[in-house]
């Protein structure tokens, strides 16, 4: 039984994990830029959530989307002001670039929020499901399903939306996504919007079940990086699938060697796949 | 030719006059920026050199350290720690290499991202072996505070030069042909005949030697080290920022740009502890968005012009 409680946690929190790599994946396959800040914007909307709900009494779970809508806005700017200019650049300005917006962004979240962790302790608290044996807390179900229903909601955007279609678009031949009449700098901001969207929303979820602190950020980006490699560049079923590999990788991986080998046993496998299949599981070749 | 042979001159009368008359504040700060210039000229080997963006830095530096660290701890004498830190880090390198450097752009630099993440977690956990993250506390040279400091600031400044000369070296060996070759095209480089596969991986090779033995001369230079100060990520930005500083590529820019980034960097702690990493973020954004080549960027142009050419080029 114990197999099937580690599977249980582990793809519960595969839901949540498809979130967080969601937005990342999205900007890391439209615009050709790994957004080393990822990690910060999570953490940030775990903040906006973590405020909201103490200072407004707002639950976590409804909030996610609204705070996705906030950093929607930032993302946008974000990328109209710095990261557009930059765009035909080679890979290394664009990693430094985001690089240094990680570190303003971690040490003005350390200076003003400190590095202590902080959870939203939601009143009354949500308690445990019981099948069985197998224990299932219902913030981390909550947490899964909202997560994995704004992936849903981005995949549906991209899929069946004009804006969506675009921005697809752009991602398979900017040239003749321009010739096509697409205003290719919007678009981009839009993806990028997006991708920050989709990781204030994981951090709003992620608030309601971890401690969160400005220090944790690289942890998350990490995961970021696993979960895209894992599953394949650029498209969100591989997302979905990566968040849950991870998951359970993880879960197990905790159980067999140890949870502090958690990290090693995942990074370790993210250097397997990239010497073995660097598209990843579902993922198509090119874009560098 | 000559602008080096004054270089030298220079850079011999400036570490003469130091170890003379240098106080320790100043003793710490050459030191520095002889480390500065070791991880950047090396990491300009890979980063520059041939293209590929490296962020393995602070791998490399965290091995070496640690291999010397234990090696001292054990009581392996200190000059065959520093070789021995060197060489285990060059053949980690070697391994690392034909593993991930068949990667391009963003795969590679996520790849060699993350090996620096998987050094220090193991080396977390493995207590018994590396003290884990209490860290390792590295035996003492011995001799006064400050015959130990002129000590450090000459066994640096070797490296450092070693490091320039071999990278002066590489600029016109065969091997440094292939690897300009590789930075412009490398699927061209390998139709014309160059061994790129091996060609990326001595090179990696080659640049992580003088980074692990940084590291190594680190370890006994603090006396102390622990897995998140030697395996820090910004081991292996900082690097890049200088070269981006001094001009990518070039045989002289990494050594620029260590001496810039260092006195930004004192400017910095100076002014704001609490926010220095922030700030330092602030200027590799301006960096980046303002002088993509480097400080040469600026070289005989007025400002006005300067604004207006990127005023221009702001468009996509």
């Amino acid at each position: 039984m114990l197999w099937l409680q580690v599977l249980v946690n582990g793809l519960a929190l595969g839901g949540l994990y498809a979130c967080i790599a969601a937005g990342f994946s999205l900007v890391w396959g439209v615009l050709n830029i790994i957004n080393i800040l990822h990690g910060s914007l999570i953490v940030l909307g775990g903040y906006l959530a973590f405020f909201a709900h103490q200072y407004l009494g707002l639950n976590p779970f409804l909030f996610a989307p609204f705070a996705g809508a906030l950093m929607f806005v930032l993302g946008f700017a974000i990328q109209r002001a710095m990261i557009n200019p930059v765009m035909m650049q080679p890979v290394l300005m664009t990693l430094v670039l985001t690089f240094g917006l990680n570190l303003f962004l971690d040490n003005l979240m350390l200076a003003g929020f400190k590095a202590d962790y902080r959870k939203i302790n939601l009143q009354p608290p949500l308690g445990v499901l019981e099948f069985g044996d197998i224990i299932l807390s219902v913030d981390r179900v909550y947490a899964a399903a909202v997560g994995l229903a704004l992936v849903g909601a981005l995949w549906l955007l991209l899929r069946f939306t004009q804006l969506g279609r675009a921005i697809v678009a752009v991602r398979m031949d900017r040239e003749a996504a321009a010739l096509m009449g697409i205003d290719i700098r919007f678009t981009y901001a839009v993806a990028f919007g997006l991708g920050t969207m989709m990781a204030g929303s994981a951090g709003a979820l992620l608030a309601a079940i971890f401690p969160i602190s400005p220090v944790s950020s690289g942890g998350y980006l990490g995961k970021a990086f696993v979960i895209c490699v894992l599953g394949g560049l650029g498209s969100i079923p591989g997302v979905v699938l990566g968040g849950f590999a991870l998951g359970v990788i993880e879960a197990f991986g905790a159980l067999a060697l140890g949870p502090e080998n958690a990290i090693t046993i995942s990074f370790l496998l993210l250097i397997a796949l990239l010497i073995v299949r660097p598209t990843g599981l579902l993922g198509r070749r090119g874009f560098n | 030719m000559m602008r080096w042979i004054w270089l030298s001159i220079a850079l011999v009368a400036a570490v003469a006059g130091l170890l003379s008359f240098g106080d320790n504040y100043l003793l710490r700060l050459a030191t520095t920026v002889a480390m500065y210039v070791t991880l950047a000229v090396a990491w300009n080997i890979v980063g520059g050199f041939t293209g590929y963006p490296s962020f393995a830095t602070a791998a490399f530096f965290g091995l070496g350290a640690y291999a010397s660290g234990i090696m001292l701890v054990n009581g392996v004498p200190l000059g065959v720690a520093w070789i021995g830190a060197g060489v285990v880090s060059t053949v980690f390198a070697a391994a690392l290499g034909l593993a991930i450097l068949h990667l391009r752009g963003h795969y590679f630099a996520i790849g060699s991202l993350v090996v620096a993440d998987v050094l220090r977690e193991v080396t977390n956990t493995w207590v018994s072996f590396t003290g884990g993250g209490m860290g390792l506390n590295v035996p003492l040279v011995g001799g006064a505070a400050a015959a130990q400091a002129r000590f450090f600031l000459i066994s640096m400044a070797i490296l450092a030069v070693a490091a320039t000369l071999t990278a002066i070296w590489l600029s016109r060996s065969r091997l440094g042909v292939a690897l300009q070759c590789i930075e412009q095209n490398e699927d061209a480089a390998q139709v014309i005949g160059v061994d790129t596969r091996r060609a990326k991986v001595a090179a990696f090779a080659i640049s992580s030697l003088f980074i692990g033995i940084a590291g190594a001369i680190y370890a006994s230079w603090t006396t102390y080290i622990d897995p998140s100060d030697v395996y820090d990520v910004s081991l292996s930005v900082k690097p890049i920022i200088m070269a981006l500083l001094g001009g990518v590529g070039s045989l002289a820019g990494p050594v620029i740009g260590a001496f810039v980034f260092l006195g930004l960097e004192e400017l910095i702690w100076r002014n704001s502890l609490e926010f220095h990493a922030g700030i330092l973020g602030l200027l590799v954004v301006a960096l980046v968005l303002f002088l993509p080549g480097g400080l040469r960027d600026l070289k005989g142009r007025s400002v006005l012009t300067w604004v207006r050419d990127k005023m221009k080029g702001r468009t996509l």
